[in-house]
């Protein structure tokens, strides 16, 4: 018995620990940290293939510094804790000089203090709630001011909508996103009975209750708009509800947020025609390096796959995270962290990123109508909006500001001239 | 590189392009052109008007092109066309004024003009009144869509005029209809609003609460004294009550300047921060400042010498209330109208509930039918031969990816449903039959060791689906028929593929109990059911009864898959979220017997509902507490709503 | 009668030399202990293996040994963890707090430094509010007996309910599972208090604890392996002597024993708690350890997971349920971490991280149909462990199921 234990503790030891790298420059490895297996793969391993393709892609232009890249992917099966568990091996084990990865706000959160632990470096593609600047991570995604704030201005103003339904499914992404806005409706004067919100659970699939809830808001003669924050596959069943109940995009407009192209291609869109999306990219975008970028991304995946917002964001930042590693000269993270302010690369819409000291982006907004394709038909296009780690429009964070290059601090009382705190309370 | 060649192609097509001659539509639009390609909501009003009051015979057409994105503007002149697309990168162009085809041009130097729906919600009203009374019907039905969206006092006028030449029946009720409304919104006299008032009293549409409860908006006021007798007084509130806590009373003084403000904790911290001396604040040392109390006596301190505000004390908030008058007022002027719309909206909102009541019922019914259908092959298997199949949710799963892959392979949707509906049977018939060989009957006198051996076969199979159809969920597609919904009233509704559902539900129930009770399968079912050993020296195959059963039950899983693929979505997670719903459905009815099942799915349905109807905002906890109250049933009723009685019951 | 015990019961001498062995060479090979040949994440994983074992032998009491197939002892498990979460979010946050506080001007109020913590705790799910469920989290006393507290108490009023009424069998499985459901729906809601989805996260970091997490890792191998050890030894104690003949009795056939006069319920009741508690035990330790607990990690699949660890490992002994659990979840670690090269079989590659799953639900079946006893039937062999003649008496845990004679083919 002794021996079985040992035998089987010691072999897979052995399996799992590969020896300790030595310190050595070459090759610089990537980690790729999205989950292959589980309820997220379905839109994370999109996102492994897409640095797949960037990582081949810098290796036939000659490599980094001189040396070969190498990606190292592993899986953290959609299960939060192993993300953290995942993050420690590819930093202490695996010697990664930077990881790209996570998509949901908990698995980012589960990674958070490892990550600062290790003095890691990650790039997070995913657009997420705010609230959070960490030293070691850079968020490539949208802030809420970068897509939720915009797409409810659009309704004020372009679409007139008076009266707003705030759906979302039931986690932290969505309950923020719509804290922040019920309190910016508020302020532009929308009353607190003026917005509905539900929340359901992941997957949801009879939507009958809430879809005739939201039609009959439009009793006092107001224009209904819906804010979506559903995910994933919830989506399907409400938007296939919405069109059985004959809810036209010109009734009652919806804006989702977390609806893409991928998103789309589980559905028949015949009827969602003229429904909303905001996003900081959109795979409709009329651009020559968007044009070229879906070309690669075909040749590489699949003729019959689609490109999308995270997709976008993870170009930017492997582009950002090449020049910063060339102007540092060195994959050493304090010095490429520093080197990453203000490196601006061009984005696939056409205009210019930049790497703010908050450690967030500057992207355009999009506006997109779905059409029967299954595109974005992109409709609103604002200039670059530098995006914003704490939202001023609620009150408690309204005072913090995040400059990692002059203050040092990502949580930064500009009432009591303090820092909150450096390391990030997860 | 393309802007040359667009320039040149522009350069040619100007060179061909007719002798300058009258051109008062493009001369029109080459004045708004700066609002026109902004394409703001906010701003475009003017444009529009400009073109809609300019009294061209071609105003309609251009609104019309230009609403269905199908104006263009040539960026190198800054000429309007309107354009049909001939492929991704051809136009044919046609002119504003002539109408003329100006032939097929490649697209690079042209910008389409994409109005959004607010845009072409504005185009729309504007359009009214020339579609009103347009020989098209569809046209005038869009201007009478357009009025709905966007009334204005403006349509009243031709909407009436238009009504006696109207030849369809159906338009020229909808007419009279949007007549009344917008009689009850803008009508010059008050006699002729409240006789529309009284015409739509009771009507539960939402396009007359629409009209309505605007006419009852209010607005809360606060006055010094009695309400002056200009205003239409909706109700008297005083400070204090539920509709108007004190503290909002004060507040809205404080807002409207006739009362100081109050001290707030933030206002105190700031006073005492800036004036802190030394290491004392009024007296007190700043490190004791760690309670309200020394705060507070600070604060007094500072208060004494005058360099802060003053508390409001409790007496003077008071006096404040007592000498001011809260109401709430209405925004429109007549008594005689808020009064009629009051009564009007009375009625209509005991109308709204009974329909709310009805529509809920029906939602119930829905969801008790779905329910069903995914638990009644399972209240075969287990319910029947006590079989507990924990892939019986994966079956439902395949059944979902037969559809799918039948709509790959046949494009009609009805045609591809007829044959999924057969094929998905045959399929889960054929894995149930296979797996009751192969697993379940070596494990028919261990239950719990079936329940762990389907568990298994369960995360195989979905893993199986995950590799062969990804993890992207699929879609499948009702037939148009089964789109849209039946629209009793603008509360009760229902889709058709819910309805579908319902029935086949129903169906599915009829045919189990032809089944059981009429066919030789049956009769052996049962017989096998209650005693095996004894059916067997009857001379009945408990072996190949067994398989039988399973079979049916499997298959009618498969059925019950595509129809809720129709209406969810189709991935390899979508068995897993009803195999324990399903069980629930099963074990509160009664096991072994169908009505059970049935009275299960009833009540599981109903109770959901309900707990949603209680708490609108938050479906998940409607689904904890079903189950929380299925665990509490279960120790009432341990055999299910209708249990088996006597030797049947097992024990 | 200590010495007694352990003359009884050799098995459980020879685990805990086992159990104290690997626990040793793992600490000196480790990054702790300056070594370095195991890495500290490696190292987190086989403690949260240690706990993982734990909770395996709690299921193997209930299961194995009392014949209830409880498919919901990851809710216990979850809730130890939610406790001991509380106390290290709260405390973490109440060290931030108060150093960033200490730059104002005036000094905060206890009032003001509890709202600032319930921002910071609460800011990510929109609200700021300590819910009532957070009463205790300021004492690490006191949420350390909720620890033992809370799940014991959900168990006895879930055991008390259910026993009560004579569920059983595969009624009271699937009781179990809606159980652990519907807790997990519960933690879903944000209303709940505990962060919905998010959990409760950062919980590898100890408030006022310096140490590298390289050496608070070993800590926690530490107090795993002891927590295992003394649960192993509780639980061989508990089934040892006549009470174990009697929870075997109510196994084997619940009406006899009933018919013999004892109190069923009353013995059932006790092992389920009892099991219960050594489950939110080993939820406390494992979580400070994975870093973050959600709602996720008790849904209902969890918990048949552990149900499968127990079969593959062989129920009805413990050191099976303790193997079952280590091999299980260990080679699943590694399948899925992507490590695996993939093997191509001509036509087809075989990438184990998509075939796993397939793999462990088909060894699943198999395991069930042709090996019953599982890895631990192993044992036998080498100790050529006489069989008991039964006399052709039931075998299984269940009405009907598997003779002797049959057994034996």
């Amino acid at each position: 018995m002794k021996f079985v234990k040992t035998a089987l503790a010691s072999s897979v030891a052995f399996g799992l620990c590969a020896l300790p790298a030595f310190a050595q420059d070459c090759p610089i490895k990537v980690g790729v940290l999205h989950s292959l297996s589980g309820t997220m793969a379905i839109s994370e391993t999109t996102l492994k293939d897409t640095m797949l393709m960037l990582v081949d892609k810098q290796n036939e232009k000659g490599g980094l510094l001189g040396c070969e890249l190498e990606a190292v992917v592993v899986d953290p099966a959609s299960d939060w804790p192993l993300f953290a568990e995942k993050a420690r091996e590819l930093l202490s084990v695996e010697e990664v000089d930077v990881i790209f990865g996570a998509w949901t706000s908990v698995s980012r959160k589960s990674v958070l203090p490892v990550i600062e632990e290790l003095n890691g470096l990650m790039f997070y593609p995913v657009q997420y709630e705010g609230e959070e600047s960490s030293k070691n991570v850079f968020y490539t995604g949208a802030a809420p001011n970068q897509q939720a704030i915009p797409a409810t201005d659009y309704f004020l103003e372009e679409l007139g909508v008076e009266k707003f339904a705030l759906l979302g499914t039931d986690y932290v992404y969505p309950r923020t996103t719509n804290n922040i806005l019920e309190s910016y409706l508020k302020e532009k004067g929308i009353a607190e009975e003026d917005i509905f919100v539900n929340y359901t659970p992941f997957g949801h699939s009879d939507w009958s209750k809430i879809v005739s809830d939201v039609v009959a808001l439009g009793a006092d003669g107001k224009k209904v708009g819906v804010i979506s924050t559903i995910n994933g596959d919830a989506n399907i069943g409400f938007y296939k509800e919405l069109a059985a109940a004959g809810v036209s995009a010109d009734d009652i407009p919806v804006v989702a947020f977390s609806v893409g192209e991928e998103e789309l291609s589980g559905l028949d869109t015949t009827n969602l025609v003229g429904h909303l999306a905001a996003w900081n990219y959109f795979q409709s975008a009329d651009t020559d390096v968007n044009a070229e970028f879906i070309e690669e991304w075909k040749a590489f995946a699949g003729e019959e796959r689609v490109t999308n917002d995270p997709m976008e964001a993870h170009v930017i930042g492997f582009n950002m995270y090449v020049k910063a590693v060339e102007a540092a000269g060195t994959t050493d993270v304090d010095a490429v962290r520093d080197a990453m302010y203000g490196i601006e690369v061009p984005n696939l819409t056409g205009g210019t990123a930049t790497m703010l000291p908050n450690h967030h982006l500057t992207k355009p907004v999009l506006i997109g109508e779905i059409q029967e394709d299954g595109q974005f038909d992109i409709i609103s296009q604002t200039e670059e909006v530098p995006g914003d780690a704490w939202t001023d429009y609620l009150p408690e964070s309204a005072v913090l500001t995040s400059d990692w290059k002059e203050l040092g601090c990502g949580m930064y009382n500009t009432e009591t001239d303090s820092c909150v705190q450096i390391q990030s309370n997860y | 590189m393309w802007r040359i060649l667009a320039a040149l192609t522009a350069f040619l097509l100007l060179a061909t392009s007719p002798e300058a001659q009258e051109t008062p539509v493009q001369d029109l639009l080459a004045q708004n052109r700066d609002l026109i390609s902004e394409s703001s909501r906010r701003t475009i009003g003017p444009a529009i008007d400009a073109i809609a009051e300019s009294g061209l015979p071609e105003a309609q057409v251009v609104l019309q092109k230009w609403q269905n994105r199908e104006m263009w503007l040539r960026e190198s002149d800054g000429m309007f066309f309107w354009a049909e697309e001939i492929d991704r990168d051809t136009l044919r162009i046609f002119d504003f004024d002539t109408g003329d085809d100006l032939g097929e041009v490649p697209d690079d130097d042209f910008d389409q003009i994409k109005p959004n729906s607010g845009i072409r919600a504005l185009i729309g009203a504007a359009l009214v009144r020339f579609q009103l009374t347009d020989p098209n019907p569809a046209r005038r039905r869009d201007a009478l869509q357009a009025i709905e969206r966007d009334a204005e006092a403006a349509h009243l006028e031709p909407l009436r005029a238009s009504i006696p030449d109207e030849p369809d029946p159906a338009i020229r009720a909808k007419k009279e209809r949007l007549e009344r409304l917008l009689t009850i919104s803008f009508d010059a006299y008050e006699a002729a609003r409240l006789e529309a008032i009284g015409d739509v009293s009771g009507d539960i549409s939402l396009d007359v609460r629409g009209t309505l409860n605007p006419l009852l908006q209010t607005r809360r006021k606060v006055v010094e004294g009695e309400i002056p007798g200009t205003d239409n007084v909706a109700r008297q509130l005083t400070p204090g009550s539920d509709a108007l806590p004190r503290a909002e009373a004060y507040a809205m003084l404080v807002d409207a300047d006739m009362a100081p403000a109050r001290v707030s904790d933030a206002d105190l911290m700031n006073a005492l921060t800036a004036n802190i001396d030394g290491a004392l604040v009024g007296g007190v040392p700043v490190a004791q400042l760690n309670t309200i109390e020394a705060r507070e006596r600070a604060y007094r301190a500072l208060m004494a010498e005058d360099i802060v505000p003053p508390f409001v004390s409790e007496e003077e908030i008071d006096t404040a209330l007592s000498t001011h008058t809260f109401y709430d007022s209405y925004l429109e002027r007549s008594t005689a109208v808020t009064d009629a719309a009051e009564d009007a909206m009375t009625a209509i909102t005991r109308n709204v509930g009974a329909s709310q009541a009805i529509d809920l019922t029906l939602d119930a019914l829905s969801l008790a039918s779905i329910f069903f259908l995914a638990a009644i092959g399972l209240a075969i298997t287990f319910g029947v031969m006590g079989v507990i199949n924990m892939a019986h949710g994966e079956f439902i799963m395949m059944g979902a990816y037969t559809g799918y892959v039948v709509q790959q392979v046949i494009p009609n949707y009805t045609v591809s449903i007829l044959v999924a509906l057969p094929l998905a049977f045959a399929v889960t018939f054929a894995a149930g039959v296979a797996m009751e060989r192969l697993v379940i009957r070596w494990l028919y006198d261990r239950p719990l060791e079936t329940l762990l051996a389907t568990f298994g076969i369960s995360i195989a199979l979905q893993q199986i689906a995950k590799n062969i159809f990804g993890t992207q969920a699929r879609p499948l597609t009702s037939p148009e028929w089964l789109d849209g919904a039946l629209v009793i009233n603008d509360v009760i509704g229902i889709s058709y593929i819910r309805i579908a559902i319902f029935v086949l539900a129903l169906i599915f129930l009829c045919i189990f109990l032809f089944i059981m009770k009429k066919t030789r399968l049956g009769l052996e079912t049962r017989a096998v059911t209650q005693n095996p050993r004894m059916a067997a020296s009857m001379g009945i195959n408990p072996d190949k009864v067994n398989m039988l059963t399973f079979g049916l039950g499997s298959g009618i899983a498969g059925i019950a898959g595509v129809a809720i693929g129709l209406f969810a979505k189709v991935t390899s997670e979508l068995g897993q979220d009803y195999i324990v719903q399903s069980f629930m459905t099963v074990v509160v009815g009664g096991v072994g017997n169908i009505w059970g099942t049935l009275a299960g799915a009833t009540m599981i349905g109903f109770f959901q509902k309900g707990v949603e109807w209680l708490n609108p905002s938050n479906t998940l906890a409607a689904q904890t507490y079903m189950i929380v109250f299925i665990i509490i049933f279960i120790q009432f009723r341990p055999r299910g709503i209708i249990a088996l009685k006597g030797r049947a019951a097992g024990d | 009668m200590r010495q007694s015990f352990f003359a009884r019961n050799p098995s459980v001498v020879i685990f805990l030399c086992c159990l104290a062995a690997f626990t040793l060479v793992v600490s000196l090979l480790s990054e702790g202990a300056g070594t370095g040949f195991i890495s500290t994440s490696f190292i987190k994983t086989l403690g949260k293996t240690l706990c993982l074992c734990l909770i395996a032998v709690a299921m193997d009491l209930v299961w194995g040994y009392t014949g209830i197939l409880s498919l919901g002892h990851f809710a216990f498990f979850g809730l130890g963890g939610y406790m001991i979460g509380m106390w290290l979010m709260y405390e973490r946050t109440r060290d931030i707090v108060v150093s960033s506080m200490a730059n104002a001007q005036i000094p905060p109020t206890e009032q003001e430094v509890v709202d600032a913590i319930g921002t910071q705790i609460f800011g990510v799910v929109g609200s700021s509010e300590f819910p009532l469920v957070w009463a205790f989290a300021d004492s690490l006393v006191l949420q350390l007996a909720m620890v033992v507290l809370i799940p014991g108490l959900l168990a006895l009023v879930f055991g008390w309910l259910a026993f009560r009424s004579r569920v059983t069998g595969v009624y009271l499985s699937i009781l179990t599972q809606a159980m652990t459901l519907a807790l997990s729906l519960y933690l879903f809601q944000n209303d709940s208090g505990l962060r919905g989805n998010n959990g409760l996260s950062g919980l590898q970091n100890l408030p006022g604890v310096e140490a590298s997490q390289a050496v608070v890792s070993i800590w926690f191998l530490w107090a795993s392996a002891v927590a295992l050890g003394l649960g192993y030894m509780l639980a061989a104690w508990v089934v040892s002597g006549k009470f174990g003949s009697v929870i075997r009795g109510i196994r084997d056939d619940e009406a006899r024993v009933r018919f013999l006069g004892y109190s069923v319920e009353g013995y059932k009741l006790f092992i389920f708690v009892l099991s219960a508690i050594i489950a939110g035990i080993a939820g406390a330790l494992y979580y400070p350890q994975a870093g973050i607990i959600n709602p996720a990690e008790v849904a209902p699949i969890a918990s048949i997971y552990l149900a499968v660890w127990v079969a593959i490992g062989g129920r009805g002994r413990l050191y099976g349920a303790v193997i079952g659990a280590a091999f299980v979840s260990l080679v699943s670690t590694w399948f899925t971490g992507g490590q695996v090269p993939s093997l191509d079989i001509g036509f087809y590659r075989i990438d184990w991280v998509e075939w796993w799953q397939v793999i462990l639900g088909l060894s699943f079946v198999i395991v069930t149909l042709f090996a019953p006893k599982g890895i631990g039937g192993l044992f036998d062999l080498i100790t050529d462990r006489v069989r008991p003649d039964r006399h052709g008496a039931d075998y299984g845990p269940d009405k009907g199921s598997f003779q002797e004679a049959e057994g034996r083919e």
